[in-house]
């Protein structure tokens, strides 16, 4: 890929001071990476490596203490209002609200983008239909087993047409059967749309089944290894990369 | 023979009012009727008012007092919760000032009213509102901190204006807190409401304590109260009509019901 990156982390570190007072701690240790337009980055690491303060940092949450994150060239801290409707992000869990039913909850993007309301209600549905959710638009986020929520969440995502799609662990607490499908699906959506992902998740199966390029982080979060996998995985190498991940990560802090 | 939970439990507290009635009308045969007067002369003295114009007038006084007070103390305390919510600073110079508010006797209060304003309904509006105002706040203020950080996040990440996020999630949140602080509200405001009228009003439900009391007449003396009583409970039940419709979305397990 030639593009110019879209997404940069340029030499980014992030302390933070720990809540009783006992010095700071350091989460992202001057982290540089870039992703192209197209690409879904599947970023793999134990738990307490940084990943979600890198997801945090890329979704414009919380400042980087030293160094730059760029995103279409912009700052998403700085400038986190011109990110209205450009990043879509689907979280650990639905993170649904519960007093909205699925169509709503949907919506909920369209109607602080201000969009028209009628075509806002036909986008919606439409993302709940091929999500497979068409019947459960005025059914409440109790009343859907875990699956279908995190299918609402991602079809909420994928609504507002973001270029970025940032996902947090999103199928981590389903079951192995449910996430397999969703991740396909997910993987189907965003290359039929032409999105960019960056995809962060403790499983290597996840990583190596998402991702077009895998960046294995140690603690504090920087780059330990990356790997760069063919779309079919079929030439033998995804066992080599699972191979070196392993060894990575039983190396890593 | 009825299934109906509902039903079965608005015949269990009918049956227990029965049995309070029936105690007291076996206290009216052994008492003077200036003490334990008999049922059927409170029940009379009771539809009285209902259709009586100039009676049911003063019941109609002391409902739009409580109301209006109740009304000035949720703006003036959602107002002031928010403000702390969003600025936790503001809360230690605040805090102490509720607190202090809090107790004070709201006897006290009509007592600095009277002393203080000349205009009657005013009195009473101020003593309403200062007495039920700590609560509000506290209560709104505890919904608002209650508001999930999950929520507050993936809301923040569609980057919402100030107004579409209060719109979105912060009037959610605090919408069961703003209907517990009502129900709570309305049974201190009616307390509030009795007192400030029999000290510092000519009119409502309680100046006619004050009569009957002048009047030693324990029969108007209950048939007074139990409008009181009558319109607290039918506001209680509207705003739990309310709440039911607006919390529709909360999941009920089929044991709790």
């Amino acid at each position: 890929m030639a593009s110019d990156p879209i997404i940069c982390f340029d030499d980014v570190t992030k302390v933070f001071r720990r809540p009783d007072g006992r010095g700071d701690f350091v989460a992202v240790d001057r982290l540089s990476f870039s992703i192209s337009p197209g690409e879904i980055v599947a970023v793999l690491g134990k738990t307490g490596c940084g990943k979600s303060t890198m997801f945090n940092l890329l979704a414009g949450l919380i400042e980087p203490t030293s160094g730059e994150v760029a995103v279409v060239g912009h700052d998403p801290f700085r400038e986190f209002e011109y990110f209205r409707g450009r990043i879509g992000i689907v979280f650990q869990g639905d993170r649904l609200m519960p007093w909205r039913t699925a169509l709503d909850n949907v919506l909920l993007g369209l109607e602080i983008l201000n969009a028209g309301k009628a075509q806002a209600e036909e986008t919606a549905r439409g993302w709940l239909t091929r999500l497979g959710l068409a019947g459960h638009e005025h059914d409440y986020p109790h009343a859907l087993s875990g699956g279908m929520r995190q299918r609402v969440s991602i079809a909420r995502a994928f609504a507002v047409d973001p270029e970025i799609l940032l996902c947090d662990e999103p199928f981590s607490s389903l079951d192995e059967m449910t996430a397999r499908d969703l991740r396909a699906e997910f993987v189907r959506l965003v290359r039929q749309n032409g999105k960019t992902a960056v995809f962060i998740t403790h499983s290597i199966t996840e990583a190596m089944e998402v991702g077009d390029r895998v960046l294995v982080f140690h603690r504090p979060a920087r780059i330990a290894y990356e790997a760069r996998l063919t779309r079919d995985r079929s030439d033998g190498q995804a066992a080599e990369v699972t191979a070196r991940i392993l060894d990575v990560l039983g190396t890593s802090q | 023979m009825f299934t109906n939970p509902r039903v079965i439990r608005a015949l269990q507290a009918t049956a227990s009012m029965l049995v309070l009635a029936l105690a007291w009308q076996i206290a009216s045969y052994f008492f003077p009727h200036y003490l334990f007067p008999p049922v059927q002369d409170i029940l009379v003295r009771t539809v009285d008012i209902l259709i009586s114009w100039s009676q049911l007038y003063e019941v109609l006084i002391t409902a739009l007092r409580i109301f209006g007070g109740l009304f000035g103390a949720f703006i003036l305390g959602g107002l002031v919760a928010l403000v702390i919510g969003r600025s936790p600073r503001l809360e230690s110079y605040v805090t102490p000032y509720l607190v202090f508010l809090q107790g004070i006797p709201a006897l006290s209060w009509v007592i600095m009213a009277i002393i203080w304003f000349h205009g009657i309904e005013f009195r009473i509006l101020f003593i309403m509102v200062i007495t039920t105002l700590p609560a509000f706040t506290f209560q709104i203020l505890d919904a608002y901190r209650s508001m999930s950080k999950d929520l507050f996040e993936m809301t923040m990440s569609f980057r919402p204006s100030a107004w579409t996020l209060f719109r979105v999630l912060i009037v959610p949140t605090i919408v069961p807190g703003i209907l517990t602080a009502w129900k709570v509200n309305l049974g201190n405001a009616a307390r509030v409401v009795v007192v400030a009228e029999l000290v510092g009003a000519t009119g409502g439900v309680g100046y006619q304590l004050l009569r009957q009391q002048q009047l030693f007449d324990m029969a108007g003396a209950l048939a007074w109260t139990i409008q009181l009583v009558l319109f607290v409970l039918i506001v209680q039940q509207t705003i739990v009509m309310i709440e039911n419709w607006l919390l529709r979305y909360r999941p009920v397990s089929e044991r709790a019901v």
